[in-house]
Formats: C-alpha cells, structure tokens, sequence
C-alpha cells in the first residue's frame, strides 16, 4: 500500500506544482492577479505537504525493508543499522532525485512563508520555483520511479555501497543538495525580478543566497573529510570532477553573495547580479548531470540509463535558455547600474567577482576538458591536481591577498591609503607567520611560506576588525569571520600538503614502526564482526616512553550482502595534528601492511569550513531577525544609495 | 567620447585582458598537464617515453601478483592481447583483484616497467571503470554481461 501512497502523492505534487508555476506566473505579470498570488502561495504549502508525503513514505519502506519496492530492494539490507537504512534513502539515484525535489519545495514554503520583497516579486519566484518542482517531478515519474514495484519480491535487498555506510557521508547528500536547490530559488527571484522589473530582488533573495552558501560550505567540508578518513590514502582534496562540481557552484555562489552585496547596497551590477543567480544555479544543475548521470566515473554515478541523462540535459537546456533569454529580452529595460570611484568598495567586490569567475573557469575547463575531447575523438585522458596548481591556485591566492580590502573601503569613493595604514598590524603578523615558518618546520617551501603569510594577513585583518567593531550587533562580524575562515583552511591546507610524513611499512605482531614523532607498535589483527560487516581489526598501540598512550584500531571490513571490502582508517588527533593510520593487504603469516601518516594542521581545514560557514549563519541571523537594510558604521552612503 | 564613455571603455579592455590573461593560463596549464590513459595494447603499439605520465588500465592477470621486499607488489595489467609489467609501492586499495579491472597513475621505466604511483580498483563488483570496458572491447576480450 505504501508505495502506492507514495505515487499517489508525488502525481497530487506535480498537478500541485503546475498550478504554482502558472499561479505564480500569472500574479507576477498582472499587477491585480492578488487570487493568483494567493493560490501561489498555497499551492507552494500543498506542494511541501505532498513531496514530504512522497519521501516519508519511501523513509518508511526503507526503514521496514518494503523489498516489494525495488530502490529498497536494491539499495537496503535487513541487517543494516537504522540510520544507513534512512541514509539509504538517498543513497541511490531514485531516492536523491526525490530529495532534490523535497528541498525544492522546501526552498518554495520558504518563499512563499516569508514573503520577501514585493508581493509580484514572490508571486513570479514560486512561479519559476513551481515550473522547476513540475519539471524535476516529471523526470521523477518518468525515468526514475522510486515507487516502482518488484513481483515477487525479492526475499533480502542487495545492500548499500558500504562507501556510504558512513555518518558523514549520511549527511553530505542532504547538506550539498540544500546549496544546490538554495540557489534555485535565488535563481528563481532573478527571472522573477526580471519579468516584474523590481530591482529589490538581491535583499529579498540574500537569505536563501546565504542558506545556500551555508550549505554548500558545509556540504563540501563533510564530502572532504569523509574522503580523508574513508578513502585511506591521506588526503582531503583530489580535484576529482565529482568533487570541482560541488566547487564551481560554490565559487559561483561566494561571487554571488558579493555582488548581491553590491546591488543591495549601492545600486551597482545590477544586470550583473542577475546574471550570476542564473549562473550558479546552471552550475548546480551541470554539477547534478556530471555527477548522477554516469558520464563520470565514481561512486556517485547511479544512473547509467541513457534516457536519464537525456532527460536532465534537456532540463539544464530548458532551465539555462529560458532564463538567459529572459535576461536577454528584459534585462536592457532594468535600471542602469549606479557609478561609483575607481577607489571604493565596488571596485572591491568587482575584482572579488573577477578572480572567483576566473578560478571557477579554471575548474570548469579542468573538468569538462576531458570529457569533451573523449566525445569528439574518443582520446581519454584526465587533468590532474598539477594543472590546478599551476592555474587556480595562484588566481585565488591573488584573490585572498585582496580580501582585507574589501570592507575597509567606503561604498562609491573609498580611502586606499587609510585602508593600507589600518593593515599595517595585519601585514606585521603576516611577515611573523612567515619568518615563523622559516626559522622553525623543514622542509622549508615556498609555497608554505606564502601561504602561511597569507593567513596572517586574513586572520590579522579580521582580528582587527573586530576589534574596531566591537559591540556592534553580531552580524556585523560575519564577513570578518568568513575571511578569517579562509586563512584558517588555509592553514591547514598548507601545513598537510607541505609536512605531511608518511610511513609503509610490513609488520609482524610485536614489532615497532615509526612516522614522523610517533613511535607505533603493532599488536596483531583480530576477527570482529559488525552488524553487517566482518572486519580484521588491526591492534596499533601508540607508545610513549615505554607506555601505551593510546590504541588505533584501523580495520579491513567485508561486506557479505553487497560482497565488497573496505577500509576502514583509525586517526588519533590532537586538534592541530593528526596520526592516520590504514590497515593494508594480509601478507601471510600474521604480517600486514600498514599504511601511516602523519598530518599537521590537517583539522583546520575543516575548522576553517565551520568557521566560514559560521560567519554565514551570523549575517543570515541578522537578515531574519531585522529585515531593514543593516546600517554599517564604515558606511554612511548606504542609507542614500539603497533604492 | 564623454568621462563616462572613456571609463567603460577601461574597464572593457581591462576585463578582456584579465579574460585573455586566465584564457592563456588554463592554456597552458592543460598543455603541460593532461595524462592520457592507455591501454596495454596502446603501450606496445606506440612508443611511449619512459618517465612520461600516464594512466594504464586493464585487468590485473591472473597469477601475476607478488609480493617484493617491504610493500613492493609486482603485477601484470593485461587487456588479453598485450601484457605490460607493473610496479607498485604502497598498499592495494581493499577491491584489487587478480582478474579485476584497475587503473593505475604513473610512468614507464628504462625496462618497460608500469612503476605506478597510485592504484585504483573498481568501487563495487558491479562496477568497472569505463576506460577499461572500452580497452577490453577494443581488444576484442569483452564479453557483454559476462562481468
């Protein structure tokens, strides 16, 4: 029955999404369309109700192993603990569709509960939200079931990928889909600002931007650590196309959040703005076909049916075409963008916008290089991390070295001079950092140099701003905590990538080995079994002195009902440094290989994430608590210039 | 031309050079960058240099695998018609398998050796990465739905 209810209601959706777009459209358009504006409204409640029906009723069949429902039965187990059975639901290309479409709706409710900006403004954003929920819905009911029934039912289901059996990559779907749909509905706002003509729509939209932001953030910091810890190969980046299609929107999203920045306060880039709304969400839709469609090859491709990716392709076309051709046909009669000093914040957030374009066009070329070049003549090659070193990473480093700028300039005509002489104390903890550096860690690098010059100059920028800013309301400081962030990840970028030692080593029960300061002796390996896993637990005491510090117990785990192997890393931190330690092949005898690093500074790369993303829920708390435009003390052009 | 004429004009042309500036840098950066990816048989038709980067995929045949001093492995990576040598230090990610598929990242020696730097097995049995499917059928070794 409940597979039926789940069908029943994802048709009750879409009928529901077809009356918002149209609703919605047409409130937008005629300024007296108020029964219109309210039945966009409503419908974009109905619309939440019936998906989160659809996707409860799935969780269900999930959580009670229903194998009568083939993505359970392809993708459960009845011995797999309860939250992987939840996490299961997402974990396959049906269930990830359908929740794709439930932060869609999501994002709608929000919209229309909130009621930011103009009453047409709204009415035209869940419009395009509700054509957007229509069209996914249509793909869902088409290709990609995840009602579709299996007679008979099979007796087990074939398990999870037991990659995914994990509680950090259990939530990393949700949180990354949350900055993808996020920034459909400041997509949505766009084509509404511009069928409308309102140019308001950057303060409207800035909360879901910042949602958006929020969750992309976080997204890409969990899908990083899950890959250090899981992975067993030390590291936190690879430059995988999986990973740069999380990244490009991203990068997108941050130019974004600064432009809009611009266009609320002072009037400037506004076609500008425009464009970089539809952009980014275009980059989360090519993300979702690079990932989900099975042109690339990795843990995330489910789909390998061809009609799928025909499908999306022709819903990316659709998407991108028919707002960059709004943006074409209405953007000329929009308000000209408001002039300001080459010398002012705008300059600032323009060059900001500039770089993040130009890093994102390097990731961009970087993935899809390869992918065009095998379609056209079949040549199969790949772009690896040396490419990104050579061109992202010094066009964000030129970004970063600009960042202190920013918000010491004045909106329309700033101060370089008083701007340069406040850096000072920034500049001074930079050259620290970097004779630090210097004097105290071989190997001595160049590139951990700079970059630990540049996180004294971000951190020491921030702290004083703060200082100067002290007892102004909390979201004041949230651009200063997100620029703080960025030195903080930088840190630990710089610190694993140039000091990180390793060690490989093949031990027999009772003998020693050592990895950089730590002294690790082997106590053998165990048979364990887990709920739904056999495992051979590795013994590794950590010695100090002649003592046991602490035990790290990395496993080999076999999975039988999916009859797949995977490791499982220990990782022993102090906070600034990690031991990493991977159990490797059996060599016969009682001898095993052990696979050990050590990483410093390699959780500030995360704590760097949380920071920034931190910084965002500040300026997002004060955007929702006080809707008024925020006054900021550097800047008393802004009340003139705002609308 | 009027002051606000000439300022757009500047921006313009700073924008196309700061365009042109990342055109050529993504440039050459892909110029000095890409790794092809070969199959076994690539590697006996052309001649590859040694020291030159590149991923090798096939299957690992069975039989080959031996253990050397310390973490060394030794393997053969085969696509049924040619069989190249390889050389690995470092521990085997937790699906390779003799007769499996694997794509491994590295270089040729002076003998002809596949010293490989970073191996990578299938993720599940269900899977084989896509290069090695179309290597094994251009070799004429691929058996639809036999995986």
């Amino acid at each position: 029955m409940t597979g039926e209810l789940g069908q029943l209601a994802l048709c009750f959706a879409l009928a529901l999404a077809l009356v918002m777009a149209v609703s919605g459209l047409m409130g937008a358009l005629r300024p007296s369309g108020l029964v219109a504006r309210r039945t966009a409204t409503s419908s974009a409640m109905g619309l939440l109700v019936f998906v989160g029906l659809a996707f409860g009723t799935l969780t269900y069949a999930f959580v009670g192993s229903d194998f009568s429902i083939m993505a359970v039965a392809n993708n459960s187990h009845t011995l797999k603990p309860l939250v992987y059975k939840i996490s299961g639901v997402w974990g396959n290309h049906e269930g990830s569709m359908l929740l794709w479409v439930l932060v869609l709706a999501l994002y709608a409710a929000l919209v229309a509960g909130l009621q930011r900006g103009g009453e047409r403004l709204t009415s035209g954003a869940l419009g395009v939200q509700g054509l957007l929920a229509a069209a996914f819905l249509l793909f869902i009911l088409f290709t990609s079931n995840p009602f579709f029934r299996l007679d008979p039912a099979p007796f087990e289901g074939a398990g999870l990928n037991p990659l995914l059996q994990d509680p950090g990559l259990a939530m990393h779907p949700p949180m990354l889909y949350a900055g993808y749909v996020g920034l459909s509905a400041a997509f949505s706002y766009a084509a509404a600002a511009l069928l409308v003509g309102e140019n308001g729509w950057a303060r409207a939209a800035r909360p879901f931007m910042l949602i958006a932001w929020i969750a992309l953030t976080c997204g890409i910091a969990l899908g990083s650590w899950w890959a250090y810890y899981e992975l067993g190969w030390g590291g936190f980046w690879g430059w995988d196309p999986v990973e740069n299609a999380s990244l490009m929107p991203w990068l997108i999203a941050t130019a974004l959040l600064h432009s809009a920045l611009a266009t609320e306060k002072s009037g400037a880039f506004r076609t500008w703005t425009l464009l970089l709304a539809i952009a980014g969400f275009s980059l989360s839709l090519i993300g979702t076909f690079l990932v989900r469609s099975g042109v690339l090859s990795s843990v995330h491709a489910f789909a390998s049916d061809p009609t799928r990716g025909f499908f999306i392709m022709v819903l990316i076309a659709l998407a991108i075409g028919g707002a960059l051709a709004l943006f074409a046909w209405r953007a000329p009669t929009l308000q000209g963008g408001a002039a300001f000093d080459t010398v002012s914040r705008e300059t600032a957030l323009l060059l900001n916008n500039v770089f993040l374009l130009a890093a994102c066009a390097c990731v961009f070329v970087g993935t899809l290089y390869p992918l065009v070049l095998d379609a056209v003549n079949g040549t199969k090659i790949s772009v690896g991390p040396p490419y990104y070193a050579l061109t992202f990473a010094p066009i964000f480093f030129a970004l970063l070295l600009l960042v202190p700028f920013g918000p010491r300039l004045g909106w329309k005509r700033g101060d370089l001079k008083a701007a340069w002489r406040s850096l000072y104390p920034a500049l001074g903890l930079a050259a620290v950092a970097a004779l630090a550096v210097l004097a105290i860690v071989a190997p001595r690098t160049l590139a951990a140099t700079g970059a630990f010059a540049m996180a004294g100059w971000l951190i020491g920028a921030s702290f004083l701003e703060i200082r100067k800013r002290k007892g102004a309301r909390a979201s004041a400081f949230a651009a200063v905590l997100a620029h703080a962030g960025l030195g903080v990840t930088l840190m630990g970028v710089a610190g694993t990538t140039a000091w990180r030692s390793e060690a490989l080593t093949v031990l027999a029960s009772g003998q020693m080995m050592t990895v950089g300061p730590y002294t690790l002796r082997f106590d053998g390996v165990t048979r364990e079994q887990g709920p739904n896993y056999i495992a051979d637990r590795a013994h590794v005491a950590l010695m100090d002195g002649g003592k046991v510090r602490t035990m790290l117990l990395p496993e080999h785990r076999f999975y039988p009902a999916e009859g797949q192997d995977m490791n499982d890393t220990a990782i022993h931190t102090t906070g600034l440094r990690d031991l990493y330690l991977a159990l490797g092949d059996d060599r016969g005898g009682g001898r095993f290989t052990l696979r050990a690093y050590v990483s410093p500074l390699a959780p500030l790369i995360w704590l760097g994430g949380l920071v920034m993303a931190l910084g965002g829920m500040l300026s997002l708390w004060g955007r929702l608590r006080a809707p008024a435009p925020e006054q900021e003390p550097a800047a008393p052009a802004v009340a003139l210039a705002a609308e | 031309m009027n002051a606000k004429q000439k300022r757009r004009l500047a921006f313009a042309a700073a924008l196309l050079a700061a365009g042109s500036a990342v055109a050529g840098v993504i440039v050459y950066g892909l110029g000095q960058n890409t790794m092809y990816f070969r199959s076994p048989s690539d590697v006996a038709a052309k001649q590859v240099d040694e020291g030159v980067a590149f991923r090798l995929g096939g299957l690992v045949e069975k039989g080959s695998v031996q253990h050397g001093a310390g973490a060394d492995v030794h393997f053969k990576v085969t696509d049924g018609k040619s069989t190249i040598p390889a050389d690995f230090n470092g521990v085997l990610p937790a699906l390779f398998r003799e007769g499996q598929g694997v794509v491994a990242t590295g270089a040729l020696d002076g003998r002809g050796t596949f010293v490989a730097s970073e191996v990578l097995a299938k993720h599940d049995e269900k899977y084989m990465p896509p290069e090695v499917v179309e290597a094994l059928k251009r070799s004429g070794r691929w058996k639809e739905g036999a995986q």
